[in-house]
């Protein structure tokens, strides 16, 4: 007997070795370690045995089942693994064929430039104020110092609608509307971003409707050290740590002394070249100390409160960052336009 | 305002100094000066030269051949000007010049006859057109008399002129002179100034003899002086006056003329030269037009005139229009023998209201608007004399007759160091305070830290202690501010959550794939009245009308969004562009009346976009969905999602709407837009193919949102889902069948989605078959069986109530 079950162990691992697929390998299992194969067959036949020989054949046919199941086991996982890599091989893409397209849109470029200025100016404690784009003559000239008849009213022709009402010029009745909210009661720091509307023909530089972002600062001991400070800041992070400020005299209505600022030319340093047209230097804003008729005609005592303010046009600083050659693409809405800058 | 340097030099020392450092200096104390022209573009080897003899070609009827002295050489040369003539001394180009344009000058024949040079005309030495003297316009440039044979012709014509363009600020009128710009050189250098000669030598009679001033209006004429010189001369003008002229970009005409505009530039004081014999009477009175009254001005044109025209007059009619321009009767002429010369103060309104109604701007009305420098009026009328005097053999009368209720005091302001330093954020000294004060020309009592400054008439835009900042600030130096961040208590900053909110809308559509346009918010007539949702349509049957539009293409107030998008497809569609998915937030303005508005209209905030052609493409997998009406269906659901709003769809039909595929947005019983698919006459005036639009109230939706939600726990037990298909009337809506359901349903169930609706084969003739997924779950515990079944149960009775349906067999 022990001799058979150590013939049919080689018999059985024999076959196993040369199975090639797991049928053969069931085969192989149901014909050796089945109910009616021949190891089971031995076991029966152990009542023959004498009391001291049962245990021992008992044992080596469990062990010549053992190994045999085992083998099986170890066989099938390695044609298991087998037959999975050749099904994973048959499954084989080209993957440098195209993905399915994420159907994406994105800002415009205008938005992106007016939220990371709003976001620059939150960060030095700037609230952002809306107001709206139809505006009273009030707001929009005499509460800036730009009374009936002023001759700076020439500087920008408006849209009417009644003599009263108007497309706003600008965004700073926002900044008019917000002290005079107030009346002298607290300080005001507020950022107005929005619309603006001038009777401009539309052309390469110029469009009759456009956008600004305005700010304002009132506040007990305001200097324009600080307006110079807080524009510094804001050129730097808006353009690059590399690039300076200077502020030049100017002149607007609203505010006195009233400021110019430009920024060095990102391309000559200060050098001049085509860009900055020879000067080294590229206007980005305009700003100054609010006038004390503007802080007193919203009732703040212009002993007692200062303030700066300033403003500035998304567009001309897209047209600065990106290059953009014309204005007029901001409002055409061409796809190939507005794709270039949807990853912002 | 064009600064010749070389004219400057006569007032202020700059010979230190380049034109480009002087630029950038004038630049950066407060007058943007905007380009350095010269005055022609460069050229060399020109000299003046002497015609000694000037014969016809012999091969050639309308040439000449001439003999020039040109001081160290002779030369023959060909000329073809008509003017040229023996005893002229003219420009010579020799053999080797260049002149601009790169033109170069050699020795040639010209029909058989050999020309060594060339004798030039002022346009050929690069002088524009519109600049030379008439006389010299169809020929060759003659120099005076006195003009040095073998002179470099280049300098003696002021060829080389560096002229500066400066940008004026409105309040910066002081510079529209050269003694302004000299003043303001002076500051910035700190060199002194030098005033120009005003002393004349008077004749013993009397102006008042000749002349009498009467003025109606002081306060539109506070000042006027009429100046007589006689036995004037009329002829050219010297040299480097017209010089002078020509770099300020005015052709010189004559003497009289020339000094008139030559004091204009020099004192920024416009003065008007009549011819006396020809003003009609003597007497002048200046008045208020009478309504269309009538004067033929200087350009001869016939202009009527109204009582809000301040003229001059003979007693009987007008001979000028205040400060604007004068009549031709009394036009200064070669035959000019006696010269009545205005220097006036006209108001900046008066003269503004004149040059604005009959559309004349000229450097006399621009400076007069702006305000002329009273303390300078008279001394321009004086001035001009003296020039008169010596250029135009002249004889000044006693004078000048006046009309003098001018005001000419200066103003005061008081600044102390403190408050300086104080507005600035600097530390200057009271020392430097001063020497600003001096460089600037003006007037101060100095007392501890306190000046109480006088400002001179010129700079009549200083009244307040904050331009006093703003001049001392400049001259020391907006470079030298130091940089500072506030010191006032400090606010954290922020978006509102109304602000945030819209953030995050727009990085939604983005999200969904729509691209943010910005249009126009003004547009034609009928594109602002077109697509305008219901709920904003109830509030305003017209949009808007500008009061005078630029053109019809921008004239009226959007009420919609929409069809300036739309435009903007038909705009890139034109280009091939054909797959577009846009989206844009903005303001539409609601007002119950388009015209005659008496209050501001209402803005509100809408969200709208468009999607047109294919939405998804991957063609390798032969995968293109094209965009359809549940594409924005799904883009505003998602939206309403986010925020947290249930809003329901109707059935809608709505103008420009293809009226079987618009759905009207509710937020309970208020109407807050619409969405779907473009009627196809619409489309087709947009030239587009299969659009589809949603355009929604974002008031409505900023005011609704609960964007901070409590937490709900994730639940612990499985949920149970029930599938029921119904078979109703074609017409019934799913959304009313779905409300029924949730309705009835019971707390247990948590969502009801439509899964698939059929119609046709094995279904009666108008009917469909709609089949929803049910969702129930407890929170708490594992569901019963039962639970579910009586809510099934519930559901149905109730559908099979409220709309006839059936259970699907």
């Amino acid at each position: 007997m022990r001799e058979r079950l150590q013939a049919l162990k080689e018999e059985a691992l024999a076959k196993v070795d040369q199975a090639d697929t797991l049928n053969e390998l069931q085969d192989i299992k149901v014909a050796y370690l089945g109910k009616k194969g021949p190891i089971t067959e031995v076991l029966r036949g152990m009542g023959k045995l004498s009391k001291e020989e049962r245990p021992v054949i008992g044992e080596l046919a469990n062990k010549v089942r053992e190994t045999i199941a085992g083998e099986l086991d170890a066989k099938k996982e390695k044609l298991e693994a087998r037959e999975l890599e050749e099904k994973l091989e048959k499954e084989t893409i080209d993957v440098t064929l195209p993905g399915r397209p994420v159907t994406l849109g994105g800002p415009h470029l205008l938005t992106s430039i007016v939220e990371e200025i709003e976001d620059l100016f939150i960060g030095m404690g700037f609230e952002v104020r809306e107001g709206p784009e139809v505006e009273t003559d009030y707001y929009n000239f005499e509460a800036l110092n730009l009374p009936k008849g002023h001759p700076a009213r020439d500087m920008q022709d408006s849209f009417y609608i009644t003599e009263e009402l108007l497309m706003r010029t600008h965004t700073s009745p926002v900044q008019a509307r917000t002290m005079g909210k107030y009346q002298g009661s607290k300080p005001v720091k507020m950022i107005c971003p929005g619309k603006v509307y001038r009777r401009d023909t539309d052309d390469a530089t110029h469009s009759h409707q456009f956008t600004q972002v305005e700010g304002l600062y009132v506040d007990r001991n305001v200097r324009m050290s600080d307006l110079k400070g807080v524009l510094n800041r804001f050129a730097k992070q808006m353009f690059g740590e590399e690039r300076e400020i200077r502020l030049r005299p100017s002149f607007f209505p609203f505010t006195e002394p009233s400021v110019e600022m430009d920024i060095s030319c990102k391309v000559c340093h200060g050098e001049g070249c085509s860009v900055c047209k020879g000067t080294g230097w590229i206007e980005i804003l305009g700003g100054g100390m609010v006038h004390p008729r503007v802080l007193e005609m919203a009732g703040y005592d212009s002993k007692e409160y200062t303030g700066f303010a300033f403003g500035m046009g998304p567009e001309r600083i897209a047209m600065l960052k990106y290059g953009v050659d014309d204005i007029r693409h901001f409002y055409t809405n061409d796809i190939r336009f507005l794709k270039q800058y949807h990853k912002a | 305002m064009f600064v010749s340097l070389n004219w400057l030099k006569n007032y202020v020392d700059i010979d230190n100094i380049s034109s480009e450092q002087l630029a950038e200096k004038i630049t950066k104390s407060g007058i943007e000066v905007e380009g350095i022209e010269y005055v022609a573009e460069a050229s060399s080897n020109v000299v003046v030269g002497y015609v000694q003899s000037c014969e016809k070609h012999p091969n050639a009827d309308k040439l000449n051949l001439c003999q020039v002295d040109t001081g160290d050489e002779e030369l023959q040369i060909i000329c073809g000007a008509p003017n040229v003539a023996q005893g002229q001394k003219v420009a010579v180009a020799k053999p080797g010049a260049v002149l601009p344009g790169n033109v170069k000058i050699k020795k040639a024949k010209l029909r058989g006859v050999e020309s060594q040079g060339m004798i030039c005309s002022l346009q050929e030495l690069g002088i524009e057109e519109k600049f030379v003297p008439k006389e010299f316009a169809e020929g060759i440039f003659v120099f005076p008399e006195d003009a040095e044979v073998g002179a470099d012709a280049r300098e003696l014509l002021n060829l080389d002129d560096a002229i500066l363009e400066l940008g004026l600020t409105p309040n910066r009128a002081d510079a529209m002179s050269m003694l302004g710009v000299a003043y303001e050189t002076s500051a910035i250098l700190d060199t002194p100034v030098k005033l120009p000669d005003e002393s004349v030598n008077l004749s013993s009679e009397q102006a008042a003899d000749y002349v009498s001033v009467t003025v109606e209006d002081a306060e539109l004429n506070p000042y006027y002086g009429a100046f007589v010189i006689k036995d004037v001369k009329v002829k050219n003008s010297p040299l480097w006056m017209r010089n002078y002229l020509i770099a300020a970009g005015i052709r010189p005409i004559n003497n009289v003329v020339d000094i008139t505009n030559y004091v204009l530039l020099e004192y920024g004081q416009p003065l008007h030269a009549f011819d006396y014999d020809r003003f009609g009477s003597k007497e002048i009175v200046v008045r208020r037009a009478h309504d269309k009254e009538t004067i033929t001005t200087l350009d001869d044109q016939e202009r009527e005139l109204y009582s809000n025209h301040l003229v001059i007059t003979n007693g009987q009619e007008p001979t000028a229009i205040a400060g604007v321009m004068g009549g031709a009767d009394s036009e200064v002429s070669e035959q000019t023998k006696t010269v009545l010369l205005e220097a006036a103060y006209f108001s900046p309104a008066a003269v503004r209201q004149s040059s604005k109604d009959h559309g004349l701007r000229s450097e006399s009305s621009t400076r007069f608007e702006k305000g002329v420098d009273p303390e300078r009026v008279k001394r321009a009328g004086l001035r001009a004399c003296q020039l008169l005097s010596e250029y135009a053999d002249g004889i000044i009368l006693q004078g000048p007759v006046e009309f003098d209720e001018l005001n000419c005091t200066e103003a005061t302001v008081e600044v102390s160091t403190e408050k300086v330093n104080e507005r600035l954020g600097t530390e200057i000294t009271s020392d430097e305070i001063s020497d600003i004060l001096r460089k600037l020309h003006f007037g101060f009592k100095a007392n501890d830290g306190i000046f109480i400054v006088t400002v001179p008439t010129r700079r009549g835009d200083i009244t307040l202690f904050e331009d006093m900042v703003e001049e001392i600030a400049r001259i020391y130096g907006y470079d030298n501010l130091p940089y500072t961040l506030p010191a006032g208590a400090g606010q954290a900053g922020g978006l509102t959550s109304r602000q945030s909110l819209k953030r995050e809308i727009k990085h939604y559509m983005e999200g969904a794939g729509l691209m943010e346009a910005i249009t126009y918010s003004l547009t034609s007539k009928e594109r602002a009245e077109t697509l305008v949702s219901p709920e904003i349509r109830e509030h305003a049957t017209q949009s808007i009308r500008l009061s005078m539009p630029m053109s019809e293409e921008h004239s009226n107030l959007r009420l919609s969004i929409l069809p300036e998008l739309l435009a903007s497809f038909s705009y890139n569609t034109a280009r091939k562009q054909a797959n577009l998915a846009y989206y844009e937030i903005g303001t539409v303005f609601v007002s119950p009346v388009a015209e005659k508005l008496t209050e501001q209209p209402r803005e509100l905030l809408r969200v709208a976009g468009a999607v047109t052609g294919d939405w998804l493409l991957h063609p390798m997998q032969q995968e293109k969905k094209q965009a359809d009406f549940f594409l924005v269906k799904g883009i505003v659901e998602g939206l309403l999602d986010k925020l947290g709003i249930t809003a329901t769809f109707k059935q809608a039909k709505l103008e420009g709407m293809h009226p079987g595929r618009t759905a009207q947005v509710y937020l309970g019983e208020q109407s807050i837009g619409f969405l779907g698919q473009l009627h196809p006459s619409l489309q087709q005036s947009y030239d587009l193919k299969d659009t589809y639009v949603f355009d929604l109230d974002m008031e409505a939706l900023l005011g609704q949102t609960n964007n901070e939600p409590d937490f709900s726990k994730i639940p612990r037990y499985p949920s149970v889902s029930r599938d029921i298909a119904l078979v109703v009337d074609q017409e019934i809506p799913a959304g009313d069948i779905k409300a029924t359901i949730v309705e009835k349903a019971g707390a247990l169930l948590k969502d009801v989605q439509v899964f698939d609706v059929y119609q046709g084969e094995h279904l009666q003739a108008g009917k469909k078959s709609i089949a929803f997924s049910l969702f129930y779950q407890d929170p708490e515990r594992t569901l019963k069986d039962e639970e579910v079944e009586a809510s099934y149960q519930a559901i149905l009775s109730a559908v099979e109530k409220n709309h006839q349906a059936e259970l699907r067999g």
